[in-house]
């Protein structure tokens, strides 16, 4: 390679220098085998960012109060400099938009076009579970739709009505997502054209479930029925559709909640994959420029300066510790796994037999395009990263009066720390597991939740409010009944809540 | 190929209608903790923007989450000395939540609040909320300081730089047609009788007839023709006139008895009142003027600094205050053009004789004048004969006068939105 002057010496950005160090990025992009969704990179002010950030990052949504909370909070902490804002955002729609903000130095923002519009921008576009879960095409416009048509929700019932069916499906937007069926993609366009046939649809479909003239056969069939026949997991979906009461914009209202909830779902599943893959291409694509010669070693020290603040993992017993930090653990396992294509020792022939000494790009991507946070742990943390991290577990049961260490970053604990940590990052474990499991169809309409207890956790204390927010939807008595793994029901709630005596009785 | 935008000059304050909604919702936590700073705020930043908390718990949105309890096998980083099998205590106060993280919170503040800021405008929104200036009559605009250029349809005159060319064009269109009318009248007749003879084609006749009518079609299109394109009389001018724009005034009158029973305390208790009145008037009216008057024996009519600081001791003779104030509305406030608020402070003393003469002073010259008198005593004590004669009054302008008793600094505010409430 010639020897090559510099794109730029001094702190100062400029638009013409952004596009030539996009030039230059993408070039290197390239050659690694990066595939991207074009870029559309916008520069914005911090206040701008503070809009950003409270509306979950998108550029545009719906309006609720609990936005305004957000906004309000972040301006506070900001103003006090509790907390820097973000250097980028970056949203996951086709053409990728990441935001540039203003105040930041050229260095900073060349490093965060390689990090958004290039490490980011590949994994939206590459991971199975965004291909198979967003439409990134579509998102924008049907964010379009939904903040329209809530507005003229609010226009023809009013702002407190509208805001109520929201309070309450923001309450259940974790459930509001088939986990294990796949999506069907839908375009906005088809989205307004199905809104009325629907509206009609379903009105219809619910007159028939609720109807209440008995049919003779169906007495001789049974008493109770169960309904569904299978436990439901995606409680907005089945409230959309078989809340007896809701009328049908507040039943489309619920859908929004659902989809959205339904596009934040990849993200939340592959948090330290998606950081980690745009840390190590960060780091790659800037010292591959630095290496040819096209930034300084100015340019390059403060990159260093912000990337070793970024992946920095503070040990447990510091004040600010915080949790694993995911850009941390995601970079360190990215360069791992290079580490063990390109240096393979002994150890790693044993633990990747069909990794190490493989192409590391290849591999790489192999790994960004067919995992999640929790089985991309489960596959590739290596006994060195444990041991770089000093990984260990702690068991927790509350029936005995202290915490166990049961395993450290040793022979005979590395397998456990490994399935512990990649099981942290189930959301079938974070979050209680709840379904739908019955409603009374004959009788009082009453809705019966069940919850599935993972290692006998009991639900929090929320849990009355939350089935507050479950009965304004569904409109009559809803239960909540915690299942142990035998099935039996070990304790139960109520909503409105069953009076003392009956408990008693 | 990368699309590189410059949104900063896009429209900021994205997030306004959202936190409008969330003030909305916690209008009442807002309104406490506005009402709590007006009552121990200093003068000097009574009107500034503020601090509102809100416990956690009323603002938190509920979700399904794990409790405490149960199996959890919890991964750190970090590890110095532990080795399998160690046992540790469990941290205080139950220990890491769902997450298993715990609420760490930098040097151990725990934030049970949900603070934030809001500005002075939104401020005293909340503060003046559901009051209102009662008698808010609108006097007569006379000291009309500006004007504002208003459209005010077309006129047939006007400076050239002021025509209307589509209006005009439209008037000249529309002259062609009326004056045109008798002509294309006539052209439409003939092309009918054409028409009637070209049915008796080939006949001779006819052949010369429709080339007569045809002569005459053109000789009448000729005569439209003639007519101007466009006219004088057509041309349209906006027409832009000078209207004064309103700007209300106000005087507001403070009275405040600074006889030796009236103690620095008092004085501030009557100085924060005064504030707040002089904040609620300025929401309304765009002029306000302010007029001390201060009173012992004799009343004086002075600036700010001496009305509240300097130090004077004496008897007290309240209706030497009253009678100021009327001859200055009388000489330099005529009520036509003025509107008239009065805020009497004092601590309830008065000289025996005079209270019957501030009452009929009241009745007869000051009330009459001004859109509402207000009067507070500041006081600890039992009420004297000023108050009982002010009760009267009070039965017999119930709407232009209002009293009310403030014992301690607390009490400020919720007097003056006493005094101001909306009345149905």
């Amino acid at each position: 390679m010639k020897k090559r002057e510099p794109i730029s010496t001094g702190s100062e950005w400029t638009f013409e220098l952004i596009q030539k160090y996009d030039e230059e990025i993408a070039r290197v992009a390239e050659h690694y085998g990066l595939d991207t969704y074009p870029n559309q990179i916008e520069v914005i002010t911090s206040e701008q960012m503070m809009d950003a950030y409270s509306s979950v990052g998108m550029p545009l949504n719906y309006n609720h109060w609990s936005f305004g909370k957000q906004f309000v909070s972040t301006e506070q902490q900001y103003k006090r400099g509790q907390m820097g804002l973000a250097y980028e955002i970056v949203i996951n729609s086709d053409p990728c938009i990441s935001y540039l903000m203003e105040e930041n130095t050229m260095t900073m923002q060349a490093l965060v076009i390689a990090h958004a519009c290039y490490g980011h921008n590949s994994f939206f576009k590459g991971n199975y579970l965004f291909r198979t879960w967003t439409d990134a095409s579509a998102i924008i416009d049907y964010l379009l739709f939904a903040k329209n048509y809530i507005a003229k929700c609010e226009e023809r019932h009013g702002v407190d009505a509208v805001e109520q069916v929201l309070d309450s499906c923001h309450a259940l937007m974790n459930y509001g997502v088939n986990r294990y069926l796949r999506p069907q993609p839908i375009t906005p366009e088809e989205e307004k054209n199905r809104l009325e046939e629907r509206e009609e649809y379903i009105q219809r479909h619910l007159n028939q479930l609720w109807n209440t003239i008995p049919k003779k056969e169906e007495i001789k069939e049974s008493k109770s029925i169960q309904f569904p026949k299978d436990p439901e997991e995606n409680l907005l979906y089945f409230i959309e559709k078989n809340a007896p009461l809701l009328e049908s914009w507040q039943r489309e209202l619920v859908r929004i909640v659902r989809k959205i909830a339904q596009y934040y779902y990849p993200q939340r599943q592959t948090q330290v994959m998606n950081e980690g893959w745009a840390c190590f291409w960060h780091y790659t694509l800037l010292n591959h420029l630095h290496d040819e010669g096209l930034v300084t070693d100015g340019f390059i020290m403060e990159f260093l300066h912000s990337h070793t603040s970024v992946v920095f993992q503070p040990p447990f017993d510091v004040p600010y510790f915080n949790g694993i930090n995911p850009y941390a653990l995601g970079y360190g396992m990215m360069q791992d796994i290079r580490r063990i294509c390109e240096h393979p020792t002994e150890e790693d022939h044993k633990w990747f037999p069909d990794i190490a000494g493989s192409d590391w790009n290849e591999t790489l991507h192999h790994a960004m395009r067919n995992y999640k946070d929790e089985s991309f742990i489960l596959q590739y943390l290596s006994p060195r990263m444990i041991r770089e991290l000093k990984l260990f577990t702690i068991t927790d049961n509350s029936t005995l009066s202290t915490m166990q260490i049961s395993a450290i970053h040793n022979d005979e604990g590395y397998q456990k720390v490994r399935e512990d940590l990649a099981a942290s990052y189930n959301i079938g474990n974070r979050e209680p597991n709840i379904q739908v499991y019955n409603v009374n169809v004959r009788g009082d309409r009453s809705l019966t939740l069940r919850h599935y207890m993972h290692n006998l956790q009991p639900l929090g204390e929320d849990t009355n409010e939350v089935l507050k927010h479950v009965h304004r939807l569904w409109g009559f008595e809803v239960h909540l009944e915690s299942v142990s793994p035998k099935g039996e029901v070990i304790d139960d709630l109520h909503c409105p809540p069953k009076p003392a005596v009956e408990e008693v009785a | 190929m990368s699309y590189i935008i410059d949104r900063r000059l896009n429209a900021k304050k994205k997030s306004t209608v959202n936190r409008q909604r969330f003030l909305r919702r916690y209008k009442k936590h807002i309104k406490r903790a506005v009402e709590e700073a007006v009552n121990t705020r200093s003068i000097r930043d009574i009107d500034k923007g503020g601090e509102v908390s809100i416990p956690n718990k009323d603002i938190s949105e509920p979700v399904f989450h794990h409790g405490n309890g149960g199996i959890r096998e919890r991964v750190f980083p970090g590890n110095k000395d532990f080795v399998v099998g160690d046992e540790i205590k469990r941290p205080e106060g139950g220990g890491g939540g769902g997450s298993g993280e715990g609420q760490a919170s930098n040097q151990g503040e725990g934030e049970d609040e949900f603070t934030f800021q809001i500005n002075q405008e939104e401020f005293l929104d909340f503060m003046f909320e559901n009051l209102e200036l009662p008698n808010m009559i609108k006097k007569q605009l006379k000291d009309a300081t500006s004007f504002e250029v208003r459209r005010a349809g077309f006129t047939s005159v006007g400076s050239p730089d002021k025509l209307n060319v589509v209006r005009s064009l439209r008037a000249a269109n529309a002259r062609r047609i009326a004056l045109s009318g008798k002509e294309r009248r006539k052209i439409r007749e003939l092309k009918k009788e054409i028409k009637t003879l070209e049915g008796l084609l080939p006949n001779h006749d006819a052949v010369i007839q429709i080339a007569a009518l045809n002569e005459e079609i053109k000789a009448l299109n000729k005569r439209i023709k003639r007519m101007p394109f466009i006219d004088e009389f057509d041309l349209k001018y906006n027409n832009l006139v000078r209207t004064p724009v309103p700007s209300s005034k106000a005087v507001m009158f403070c009275v405040m008895d600074v006889s030796g029973s009236m103690t620095q305390s008092i004085k501030d208790i009557a100085k924060r009142f005064f504030i707040l009145l002089y904040l609620f008037l300025t929401r309304s009216y765009k002029k306000i003027e302010v007029v001390f008057v201060r009173h012992h024996t004799h009343a004086k009519e002075v600036d700010e600094e001496e009305f509240f600081y300097s130090r004077e001791t004496g008897g007290t003779i309240v209706s030497s205050a009253l009678n100021l104030s009327a001859d200055i509305i009388r000489d330099r406030y005529p009520p036509g053009d003025w509107n008239v608020y009065v805020a009497q402070a004092s601590d309830g003393d008065n000289w025996d004789g005079d209270s019957h003469h501030c009452r009929e002073m009241l009745e007869q010259r000051i009330l009459p004048l001004v859109q509402y008198f207000a009067y507070v005593e500041i006081t600890t004590g039992p009420h004297q004969n000023l108050w009982l004669e002010y009760e009267q009054i009070r039965e017999k302008f119930g709407e232009t006068f209002a009293m009310q008793t403030i014992i301690e600094p607390s009490d400020i505010y919720p007097v003056f939105r006493k005094l101001f409430e909306k009345k149905e």
